[in-house]
């Protein structure tokens, strides 16, 4: 099950070749800018890449510096490919960097080193977005949940100042507008559902989050002083 | 203002940097038919311990009474060959999951001879099929041989470095499995049953599957 080589991938590699450290030991990514042109670019490239890997599975640290920082643009069209987010590029190019370094010893010289850098590339943008997939579906948008969620240390200060601080929250409340005291009534003391206020209100579901967001806002800022 | 593939280069250059500091000369890995042949050496070496102990004569003599037992032997040999192969080569980080198909073949061969030797027993009177007590030991004989062969073969792979730990495994699970099935027939003294077949095909299944759960833990280990 040989792959094939590396022609199919001369477009994108093309743009990371202006970049591309010509010299294995040059020490400053930035020294480089020396353009490689020609029809047969993607082949001199993985040439060169193969090259490279073989030194450094022989212990060679500045070719295998020249390598990875070469490896850099492909895992970057690869990912990109793939649809990774292009905040989370970066995290590939990380993960794919790492199992090149682990699995430096499973290269075999004799096979492209752009195709296997590719696959390895693609299997971990895959494995990113698998992931990052997962971790979506386990949060959830609830601002409702998260305005009601009993903040403790609002409790301890309730005990410590007692009934005036519930006269001055029951205050507050009457003062507020009808529709907007119906809304903290209902949803936020009396702990219903939204649909089941809206059944009883007959409100709709937006009015009486309008509502209970102005109430909790004026709320907020009459009472701000106390917490 | 440096072209953007050169900003992406001196973003991660502390890492790079990280990663080749103290860089240490590796062997490289020989080729994957190689390192399989390795593996079936042992199990090659386990099969002349194996025969110096059994009755050669009343295997011979089985072997030949019987066909579908030739073919189900030779249907489990070819599913351990071909799956130590599919699970060296899938220990490698660039190879493709297709290759866990190799070995399903040999292992439809392996089954369906089984369950061909199950009908024999009621077109033919007078064999002995195994009951449910000769079956037990059948399952701890591949039970207990798959166990080492295993470990050996886990080992073997995790010098790779796979990126599917999960099916390189469970391969390597179906290699150990058939290698033991294949050893068993030095001490099988019964006629194919349907308990029998169910036994064997349970036996495997069990292998593969904590091969799966325990092997593939100790692949990922080598590569998170």
């Amino acid at each position: 099950m040989r792959r094939p080589a590396a022609h199919e991938e001369a477009g994108t590699d093309r743009a990371t070749a202006e970049a591309r450290p010509a010299d294995p030991g040059s020490a400053s990514p930035h020294s480089a800018s020396q353009a490689i042109a020609g029809p047969d670019d993607a082949g001199v490239a993985d040439a060169r890449r193969s090259a490279w890997m073989a030194a450094a599975q022989a212990g060679d640290q500045a070719a295998y510096v020249a390598l990875l920082r070469d490896c850099v643009g492909v895992i970057e069209s690869v990912a990109r490919r793939q649809r990774v987010p292009p905040d989370r590029i970066d995290d590939v190019v990380q993960d794919a960097l790492l199992t090149v370094h682990r699995a430096r010893q499973t290269y075999d010289a004799a096979r492209s080193f752009t195709a296997w850098l590719r696959t390895i590339a693609e299997r971990r943008a895959i494995d990113l977005l698998r992931k990052t997939g997962r971790h979506a579906v386990r949060e959830v948008h609830a601002p409702l949940a998260y305005e009601r969620r009993a903040d403790e240390s609002a409790a301890n200060r309730r005990a410590a100042f007692g009934a005036e601080v519930n006269n001055r929250l029951g205050g507050a409340v009457a003062d507020l507008p009808l529709r907007q005291r119906e809304a903290v009534q209902l949803l936020v003391l009396q702990e219903r559902s939204l649909a089941e206020t809206a059944a009883e209100t007959g409100r709709s579901k937006g009015s009486l989050k309008v509502s209970l967001h102005r109430a909790l806002k004026s709320l907020r800022a009459r009472l701000g002083q106390v917490g | 203002m440096f072209p953007p593939a050169v900003q992406a280069q001196s973003r991660h250059e502390a890492f790079i940097q990280s990663l080749t500091a103290d860089l240490k000369p590796v062997r490289r890995l020989p080729p994957p038919g190689r390192r399989a042949l390795l593996w079936l050496a042992w199990v090659a070496a386990l099969a002349f311990t194996l025969a110096a102990v059994a009755d050669r004569s009343a295997v011979a003599a089985r072997l030949g009474a019987a066909p579908d037992m030739w073919l189900s032997a030779i249907g489990s040999g070819l599913t351990m060959v071909l799956a130590a192969v599919a699970a060296f080569q899938l220990s490698l980080p660039d190879r493709g999951p297709l290759w866990g198909l190799l070995p399903l073949p040999p292992a439809l061969l392996w089954i369906g001879a089984s369950g061909a030797g199950c009908l024999r027993t009621w077109l033919v009177p007078g064999t002995h099929p195994a009951d449910l007590n000769d079956t037990k030991d059948c399952l701890a004989f591949i039970l207990a041989l798959s166990v080492p062969l295993s470990v050996l073969l886990l080992g073997m792979l995790r010098r790779g470095s796979t990126l599917r730990p999960g099916l390189t495994a469970a391969v390597a699970g179906l290699a150990s499995a058939a290698a033991a099935a294949t050893l068993l027939v030095f001490f099988h003294p019964y006629d194919a049953s349907v308990t029998d077949v169910a036994v064997h095909v349970a036996a495997v299944a069990l292998v593969i599957i904590s091969n799966r759960a325990l092997g593939g833990r100790m692949l990922q280990a080598v590569n998170t």
